[in-house]
């Protein structure tokens, strides 16, 4: 996805177990706090 | 390749008079210049019609899918990295198949050598390393190295990684070359001006699909881009819809893709397809020593789980 020329930050993986809530939390929140700094997403969005 | 093709009939009618295969599947004349196509040969006689030349870059193994029939086909070094793979996903089984192995000097590509002269193609002959391009009253000659496909300038498994029988000596393998550099380039650019790549890239696309057709991993009974229940992509040139056709068909080649070029040879927009599948074919080697068809030992790496594999990017 990154080579197609979608933003670094805008994709993440992860791996958390059901008992891991804090680290789902953390996850959460980092991954909101990077995507919310792109702002919206203009690529591979089909217009109308 | 004049004695190749002499040899690929010989052998061919040899196997179907001795009733140890159906048919053979190889190449017959096109009806166009530099355009040789795919054909199945089931009487002795009808081996008169194959032939072999610098014009046979269809990937033979396409037509091995799901086949009952004892089959002889003729294979280069990519058609024969495919039949395994062909095996591999159980789509064909090595006991059905007689493989005439052909050592690949490389083949050209046709729209090389229509743009690069400027009058219209007549004919096209080979000799020795030079291809001669007649039209009405001229004539160019090409030395073939300059008009070889851009895979087959890079190609390192030229010869035939399994076969039964061979039409000629191996050729020599040019190891020293830089598989990657086009790969590498893109990789260099920064986010936008890889989308803008990409963009330019399809421009062109007309949603033919005879890169699907053409490509021997495309085997699925019905492609992700015909399903109509659910719709996953849209079926029009919407750049969004021709994107997500494009890329989800690279990832569903990624570990098998031997760069046999089919794709791009068949294109009739003369889009570079290997700029798709040729990223996944890079990290899968970087990444898991792996290159697809080699063996039939050897499971493909996303078939298979190790513990060491590089998990880098999963936070």
């Amino acid at each position: 996805m990154e080579h197609m020329g979608i933003e670094k930050d805008r994709l993440h993986f992860s791996w958390i177990s059901s008992a891991e809530a804090t680290k789902f939390i953390d996850v959460v929140t980092q991954v909101t706090e990077s995507v919310k700094a792109l702002g919206p997403a203009k690529k591979f969005v089909k217009a109308g | 390749m004049l004695t190749y093709a002499e040899k690929i009939r010989e052998l061919s009618a040899q196997l179907l008079r001795e009733d140890k295969v159906d048919m053979v599947i190889g190449f017959r004349k096109g009806s166009l210049p530099m355009s040789n196509e795919p054909c199945m040969v089931k009487n002795p006689g009808d081996a008169d019609k194959l032939v072999w030349d610098s014009n046979c870059g269809v990937n033979l193994a396409s037509y091995l899918t799901d086949r009952k029939e004892r089959i002889g086909i003729i294979a280069k070094g990519c058609d024969s990295r495919n039949i395994n793979t062909h095996i591999i996903e159980n789509k064909i089984k090595r006991e059905q198949l007689t493989i005439i192995g052909v050592p690949c000097t490389g083949m050209i590509d046709k729209r090389k050598v229509s743009n690069s002269v400027d009058f219209d193609i007549i004919e096209v002959i080979e000799e020795a390393d030079k291809v001669i391009v007649k039209g009405a009253g001229s004539e160019q000659t090409f030395d073939k190295k300059e008009v070889l496909r851009k895979n087959c300038e890079v190609c390192i498994h030229p010869n035939p990684v399994v076969y039964d029988e061979m039409v000629a000596e191996k050729v020599d393998i040019n190891q020293d070359v830089d598989r990657y550099a086009d790969v590498r380039e893109v990789e260099e650019m920064d986010s936008d001006d890889r989308w803008q790549y990409f963009e330019d890239l399809l421009s062109n696309c007309i949603r033919c699909y005879a890169c699907r057709n053409a490509c021997p991993l495309c085997y699925c009974p019905t492609c992700f881009v015909d399903e109509s229940q659910p719709q996953w992509l849209g079926k029009s040139t919407n750049a969004t819809d021709t994107r997500g056709f494009h890329f989800l068909r690279a990832y569903h080649c990624a570990g098998r893709c031997t760069d046999c070029g089919s794709c791009e040879t068949v294109c009739p927009m003369g889009i570079n397809m290997r700029a798709f599948t040729k990223k996944l074919e890079k990290d899968c080697l970087e990444n898991f020593e792996w290159q697809a068809g080699l063996n039939t030992e050897q499971r493909p790496p996303l078939d298979s789980f190790n513990p060491s594999d590089p998990d880098a990017f999963v936070k």
